[in-house]
């Protein structure tokens, strides 16, 4: 089973990077660009009965590992 | 017996062994992370560095080592447990401490001293200090800026868990110019400043020095 997790600041919390690249877009003239966000996707494989299975061994994942709910949201896809 | 708890990209654990050996004449070991017992030891330090590399978040995956079950259990027991930079942020990350460390506003590793006020003199790292003291000491850190919701700063602020704040400048970003928090009963301590290399007149500064000192004496007390 193909798993896409995406990870994401919770909104409202400051992302410095995005804001950076925002402001760097601007400065190469791209007056119109505004609100620059970004996200961090995980890919993997997991091998499971099902597609409910893997998602929820996706989610004890995030949980455990690699999200961490003060500062970030995440989003499970399975395919 | 404190002990400095070692993972692989602690690179301040040998000056944290320095400051508690060689300027505070107390017993101090390394203890690699795969060594799990923690008995023995009646205070611990969680270094700086950038263990595992910093991947994932700083501290993520240190934090989620075995031996931080055991850290959990021997500060349940009220066992004194300072975490210093990457160290502070393994006890966010561990969830011994409450809130997260991310990255500078300015994305830039910063590396200088800074000023802080003291702002507990209650916690077993802060006891000796002067409430409201200014205290001067180096930071060097890319993820310091200290993050948490309004419920928890409110709970951090009611119960005077915030040790130290960023005084004139706010080198990070952090919320509320936190540098330091505590755990409500006073005995996990964490903070980006790095007391170990501000302990010794050689180093430039000694404030680093009484926060030894402070753990040594709530040993002594207990």
């Amino acid at each position: 089973m193909d798993v896409e997790i995406t990870v994401k600041l919770k909104k409202g919390l400051l992302n410095p990077e995005a804001r950076t690249i925002g402001r760097s877009l601007n400065l190469l003239g791209y007056k119109n660009v505004s609100d620059v966000d970004t996200k961090k996707v995980f890919f993997m494989k997991i091998d499971a009965s099902s597609k409910d299975v893997a998602k929820k061994q996706a989610d004890e994942m995030c949980r455990r590992l690699l999200t961490n709910p003060v500062i970030e949201d995440y989003e499970i896809v399975t395919k | 017996m404190i002990g400095v708890l070692q993972f692989p990209g602690s690179n301040c654990d040998l000056d944290v062994i320095h400051a508690l050996r060689d300027v505070l004449k107390a017993d101090a070991k390394l203890v690699f992370f795969k060594e799990q017992d923690l008995s023995g030891l009646d205070g611990l330090v969680v270094p700086g560095g950038f263990s595992y590399g910093d991947h994932l978040r700083a501290g993520a995956v240190a934090a989620k080592m075995p031996v931080l079950d055991n850290v959990r259990e021997f500060a349940a027991e009220g066992k004194p447990v300072l975490g210093i930079c990457n160290g502070f942020q393994i006890l966010c990350e561990s969830g011994l401490l409450p809130g997260a460390l991310t990255k500078n506003t300015s994305l830039k590793f910063i590396c200088k001293w800074v000023e802080m006020e003291v702002c507990n003199d209650t916690s077993a790292f802060t006891m000796e200090y002067e409430k409201g003291q200014t205290v001067r000491m180096p930071i060097a850190h890319g993820e310091g800026r200290y993050f948490c919701d309004e419920k928890t700063l409110a709970q951090l602020k009611k119960n005077g868990q915030i040790c130290f704040r960023y005084k004139g400048e706010n080198p990070n970003g952090a919320l509320d110019n936190i540098a330091g928090i505590c755990n409500e009963e006073g005995n996990v301590l964490g903070l980006m400043p790095h007391p170990e290399r501000c302990s010794e007149k050689i180093l430039g500064g000694e404030d680093g020095r009484k926060m030894f000192e402070c753990m040594l004496g709530y040993i002594k007390s207990r």
